[in-house]
């Protein structure tokens, strides 16, 4: 399905308001939509809300031989996945250019930039290390699918904690959650992904564009950055010149951005965390926000089961056991020729076998009468078979 | 004497207790439009299994997939972790199966109506949760539908004990494992998945409890829409 376009209308009106410093959601040129992080059950897992855009992001581990160029490594995996209900124009197992930007983008931020201590992830060197998969799923686009992603994948990365393991000699031991307590995963510090989006060759420019600023957009221009403001990569698209100046107030936008959005990010791993601990409800159930009007929440409900075993018991008696005997499902129509219907095989018959009841002999005749008019050959054939049921009738 | 009726009694009452746990359905909740893009989505969320729903549709449809009479239906089951897999094409194909036979889709001939469903927590009756939430995405985006449906899962433990809406511990542990499809209007099973061995008795309890937990889904679902409505006059 393809997705609706931006008619010209449409175009026109959000250029002129960008021109005007306004925005068609009423926000202020560097500000970001509302972000809402929420922790599942298991650990790793999360959903960024960007405003309307959503993003689910797990993180799993395996393990698995390390590469041979690097023995002492683990390995970091990540999958960005456009689901096609996060837009209609987004086809399954397709790889589009979007998307392999997308995951390029999240790679260079996250693998790139060593944010991830990915030596304290081996467990025997050149045999045995931990492989980090990081799953990013997009449920819903509404634009500036980079930054939600990048929230969400170092959300889950930092809430993830990996099984604990015991070397003796040779042998390795993977401990359940029950028997020891998992551990988090070393990470350095937290990169954050920034967009800007430059309209009309450059001359303004909007944080955090939503999807159909977007669409208008000329360039992009996405910096990772730390909190302690050290870049972790920039990259620009769109094929847009940019003057040094900008780029530099972009940093420096950036800058604030990143604390803001890191602050944040610890505030709901702290929160999770303080949950878990006091042994409270957690997860994306309870998350659910319950005064809105579409949503509504059903304690337990105990279903009857009292005269269960009555009805049944009545349904397996009043059933009949199915005859034997199965009726052809096919009826011969008169005036219809059909091969091999109704005419007693020939192969290798005994004359002691034959003993077919009285109605099928009848209907054997009305075929053969039609086959008889319009297929001699078959006729032929099938002579010793006519043959045959005339003898069984005559029995 | 009195200590023996008194330690049946205790017995009797044990036993009633397991029956209770055994015979409940989880706390189960759902919110509706709550995606932007897709026509219809909800998120329905049975004690923690919770799926995500979407659905496009009536819309355009790939000419290879196109039928000349009637809408044609895809489901889509995406994993949390990894591809999708042998065991999602089969939930597809059961949920497809359902929205087929729930769907009026001849009104809508030559067009497409995809759900896709995206698994958030597993924790149990996946398929049933699935089945949910995709009648709730469809009632959200407000196509025309003979009847509603909704999925129960059933186990059957190894004492052969019927646990109705089990977890992910309890299918481990369990003998059989049934999912019905139940509609709305006459109550009748749309479709069933089962696993494992169980007897004909065993089945037709388990369509009878099923029967039963639907009733409460379906109040459920009334419930739900008289709530959205709620403030229109």
């Amino acid at each position: 399905m393809r997705d609706t376009p931006l008619s010209n209308c449409e175009r026109r009106f959000l250029l002129k308001a960008i021109e005007e410093k306004k925005r068609l959601d009423g926000r202020q040129t560097y500000d970001y939509r509302n972000i809402k992080i929420t922790f599942g059950t298991d650990y790793g897992c999360c959903i960024v809300e960007l405003g309307r855009t959503r993003v689910l992001c797990q993180v799993s581990c395996e393990l698995v031989p390390p590469k041979d160029s690097r023995p002492t490594e683990g390995i970091m995996f990540f999958n960005l996945e456009l689901s096609p209900m996060a837009s209609p124009a987004f086809e399954p197992n397709r790889q589009s250019e979007l998307l392999v930007m997308l995951n390029r983008q999240l790679e260079r931020c996250l693998r790139n930039s060593k944010c991830i201590d990915t030596e304290s992830l081996c467990v025997v060197s050149g045999e045995k290390v931990w492989q980090i998969r990081v799953d990013v799923h997009v449920l819903n686009h509404d634009g500036n699918l980079m930054d939600a992603a990048s929230i969400a994948a170092i959300s889950a990365l930092s809430h993830f904690r990996r099984p604990d393991v015991a070397i003796q000699g040779r042998d390795i031991t993977v401990f359940s959650p029950e028997e020891r307590d998992p551990i988090p995963l070393s990470i350095y510090h937290m990169p954050i992904c920034v967009s800007f989006a430059f309209f009309l060759q450059g001359s303004y420019l909007l944080v955090d564009p939503c999807e159909q600023e977007e669409r208008v957009k000329d360039g992009l221009l996405v910096i990772a950055m730390n909190k302690h403001r050290e870049i972790c990569s920039i990259q620009s698209s769109g094929g847009i010149m940019l003057l040094k100046d900008q780029v530099l107030r972009c940093s420096k936008i950036a800058s604030v951005k990143v604390s803001e959005i890191t602050e944040l990010i610890n505030k709901a791993l702290e929160n999770d965390k303080k949950i878990r601990k006091e042994g409270g409800k957690f997860g994306f159930a309870e998350s659910m926000p319950k005064e809105r009007i579409t949503t509504l929440k059903r304690e337990e409900a105990p279903v009857e089961m009292a005269d269960v075993k009555e009805t049944a018991n009545e349904i397996v008696n009043r059933t009949e056991t199915p005859t034997e005997v199965v009726s052809s499902p096919v009826l011969v129509a008169m005036g219809t020729a059909q091969v091999g219907e109704g005419i007693v095989n020939s192969w290798g018959l005994d004359e002691d076998e034959e003993d077919e009841p009285q109605t099928e002999d009848t209907k054997t005749d009305d075929v053969m009468v039609i086959s008889d008019s319009e297929e001699e050959e078959v006729v032929i054939l099938n002579e010793e078979a006519q043959k045959s049921t005339k003898l069984s009738k005559r029995k | 004497m009195t200590r023996m009726s008194a330690t049946r009694g205790l017995c009797m009452r044990t036993m009633m207790e397991l029956d209770q746990s055994c015979s409940v359905l989880r706390e189960y909740g759902s919110e509706q439009s709550l995606l932007s893009k897709p026509d219809g989505s909800s998120t329905f969320v049975q004690g923690d299994t919770s799926i995500l729903a979407g659905v496009y549709g009536p819309a355009e449809v790939k000419v290879s997939k196109e039928i000349y009479d009637r809408a044609t239906v895809e489901v889509l089951i995406q994993p949390k972790m990894g591809l999708p897999g042998v065991r999602e094409r089969a939930r597809e194909q059961c949920v497809r199966e359902t929205c087929e036979a729930a769907l009026l889709l001849t009104l809508h001939p030559r067009s497409s109506v995809t759900v896709v469903l995206q698994v958030i927590h597993d924790d149990g009756s996946l398929l049933s949760c699935c089945l949910n939430a995709a009648c709730m995405a469809l009632m959200d985006a407000g196509l025309p539908m003979s009847h509603l449906f909704c999925g129960v899962t059933c186990a059957i433990s190894k004492e052969g004990q019927i646990i109705i809406d089990p977890t992910a511990r309890q299918e481990k542990e369990c003998r059989a494992l049934l999912t019905f499809a139940i509609d709305s209007a006459e109550c009748n099973v749309l479709i069933s998945s089962t696993t494992g061995s169980f007897s004909v008795q065993e089945l037709q309890q388990c369509i009878a409890i099923s029967q039963k937990a639907s009733e409460q889904i379906f109040q459920f679902y009334r419930d739900s829409v008289k709530r959205r409505y709620s403030k229109i006059q």
